[in-house]
């Protein structure tokens, strides 16, 4: 572009009228555009199909009735309205929150432990690296949601190791109390994903931060607070947001290990399993459209209060205030 | 430490302190190393408790189904491979190379979708100006942290509309329309680093953007394509809500549907098959994850890519 631009403001004179310059560069402009957007089709065929255009569809469907096989009515506000008497949605959102709210900080505090271990030069970093790595990448399957269920159940693997531990808590899977903590544990178990990202952010920590704290007599403990914690929030807020996010929509392992009922007693019905049992089991359309859109709106405020409230935690180096 | 060696600094002449600090040396040195076994022993431990869940299944897989439930231990006292015999045999007359063969198809089309639609539109976004670009580029990437389940339910009904139910069109599609932002950001990022120069100079001798992309881009782009392509096959072999939504036909499911089924039927019952077909869907993953480690380690750490 300024190539070209060069040249034809070195031809042209920017007081003349159209010259043969000017004409180039507009043709060459108007050639951009038919380039940008013949490249850029598939991406918007893609984006007005399958996202803008359901987007408007799954806005209009929240305000309906509608089963698959009928044309959908219009209801209003009903679909929103009986979610607060609707003690299966309130039992979703319970277990959603308390799963985000809990899970999410024990997972990145245990990926920025390991990220911290991992931090100083010895030797077979990059193994432990990768072991720790590996079960962000399986831990999402099916396969991984039966082992899960099969150590967990009652005189199972967990189970006995609690019994040396004196607790017998009688199979996780089957115990509404306990089947929580088994959901954590399995989110906690792919802190690998979130370490690997902090161990990019940690390497960027410049060494005479230390090595000054140290000369003033800092501990470890102020190390960490006054230099690895500042210097690391731009990374601790990408993660928090990405897995708080990444945690609201957790589905497949709870679909697997509840057979795909969010039991027992709807300990296990986390919001897009209730989703998608109300949407593709019940065939209430509507009503999956409406708590859809309220995940999105959930989202949103989260997003938007992160963003709002970094700028008094999450320092930028080079950023002066 | 830093005390240590400013002493000897001090006064190195001095034969009593050349003995002390030869001393110093070997206890400091003595020190580190216990450190680093600490260090070693520690870590290693934290690993075995991290790879424990996923040597139970592999070691579950080759015991009987009768030692499975309730035994911590990891040795099989029998070992056989009667399960994955049994696994192999398929379900309900649908053998598991079918499921098999439908997962690894659904995966390479994935991965040939999304290196085809992410590339051309990130050269759009990167390297052609445009008016619209930025709105475009903007609702790109608000789409990244957009909930899919807004969309799905219009998508469902749109598909079963148009008779695309039972098909792999609906779980197809997306990856070739460029729907999964992730990969077209991945690939904007790494095109803006690329010199300006390269398309500049292509240009005066004439060559188009078909060109420029085709001959200078398209070469250049083999790391966000390799870290794409990993993660677009991997994500795809583990789908399951995609599949399940769509596929209804034993004869098409996905091995994660094929697992989900298999599960149900066997609930009570077989674990010893379930771990051995738990095994056997994994294995591609543990495989791409042997070959491609380091590449997929450092993919993480500098585009931030979920698991």
């Amino acid at each position: 572009m300024t190539t070209v631009s060069l040249t034809a403001e070195a031809t042209g004179n920017r007081t003349a009228p159209p010259t043969k310059g000017s004409q180039a560069r507009r043709s060459r402009k108007a050639a951009e555009t038919r380039a940008g957007y013949a490249f850029l089709t598939p991406w918007l065929l893609g984006f007005l199909l399958l996202t803008a255009g359901p987007m408007i569809a799954s806005l209009y469907l929240a305000f309906t009735n509608y089963n698959l096989f009928s044309a959908p009515e219009w209801i209003g506000f009903d679909n929103f309205t009986r979610m607060f008497s609707d003690p299966q949605y309130i039992q979703s959102v319970k277990v959603t929150g308390l799963y985000v709210l809990i899970g999410t900080p024990i997972k990145l505090i245990a990926a920025l432990a390991v990220a911290m271990l991992l931090n100083s030069k010895r030797r077979g970093q990059g193994a432990y690296r990768s072991i720790f790595y590996a079960p962000s990448l399986i831990g999402a399957s099916v396969s991984i949601a039966i082992v899960w269920k099969a150590m967990f159940i009652d005189d199972g693997v967990v189970d006995q190791i609690g019994q040396v531990f004196g607790r017998d808590a009688g199979g996780w899977v089957g115990n509404p109390s306990m089947t929580m903590p088994m959901m954590i544990l399995l989110t906690v178990w792919q802190f690998g994903a979130p370490m690997v990202i902090f161990l990019a952010g940690l390497k960027q920590v410049p060494n005479e931060l230390y090595e000054a704290a140290e000369m003033d007599g800092a501990g470890p403990v102020r190390k960490f607070l006054r230099i690895t914690l500042p210097m690391l929030s731009p990374v601790l807020f990408f993660n928090l947001l990405l897995e708080t996010i990444h945690s609201f929509q957790i589905f497949g392992s709870a679909f697997i290990i509840s057979g795909g009922t969010g039991g027992p007693a709807g300990s296990t019905l986390f919001y897009t399993l209730y989703l998608y049992r109300r949407g593709f089991v019940d065939f209430q359309m509507g009503y999956a459209a409406a708590m859809a859109w309220v995940l999105v709106l959930a989202v949103g405020i989260i997003t938007f209060i992160f963003f709002k409230t970094s700028k008094s935690w999450v320092h930028y180096s080079g950023e002066t205030k | 430490m830093t005390s240590v060696l400013q002493k000897n600094v001090e006064t190195p002449e001095h034969p009593d302190n050349l003995e002390r600090s030869a001393e110093l040396r070997r206890e400091a040195k003595r020190k580190s190393l216990i450190k680093a076994a600490v260090f070693h022993v520690f870590v290693l431990a934290v690993a075995a408790v991290i790879l424990y869940p996923a040597l139970w299944m592999l070691m579950s897989s080759l015991k009987p189904s009768s030692e499975i439930v309730g035994n911590i231990s990891l040795i099989p006292d029998n070992a056989s491979f009667d399960n994955f015999v049994k696994a192999l045999s398929g379900i309900g007359g649908v053998s598991f190379w079918t499921f098999f063969g439908n997962s690894l198809f659904l995966a390479v089309m994935s991965v040939v979708g999304v290196i085809l639609s992410a590339t051309i539109t990130a050269y759009a976004f990167a390297r052609i100006e445009f008016p619209g670009r930025k709105v475009w580029f903007s609702m790109m990437i608000a789409t990244l942290l957009l909930p899919f389940h807004v969309v799905i339910i219009p998508q469902y009904i749109m598909f079963n509309e148009l008779g695309l139910v039972n098909t792999f069109v609906p779980l197809l599609i997306g990856k070739f329309l460029a729907a999964e932002a992730f990969f077209v950001f991945l690939m904007v990022q790494f095109m803006r680093n690329l010199p300006r120069e390269l398309d500049e100079a292509a240009r005066i001798d004439g060559a188009g953007h078909v060109r420029i992309f085709r001959s200078i881009m398209l070469p250049l782009m083999k790391p966000p394509v390799m870290t794409a392509s990993i993660f677009a096959f991997i994500w795809s072999w583990n789908d399951f809500f995609g599949p399940l939504l769509y596929l209804k036909k034993p004869d098409l499911f996905s091995l994660p549907v094929a697992l989900r089924i298999y599960v149900d039927q066997t609930s009570v019952s077989d674990y010893g098959a379930q771990m051995a077909m738990a095994v056997l869907a994994l294995v591609p993953v543990l495989l791409f994850f042997v070959i491609f480690q380091r590449f997929i380690v450092e993919g993480v750490s500098t585009q931030g890519l979920k698991g």
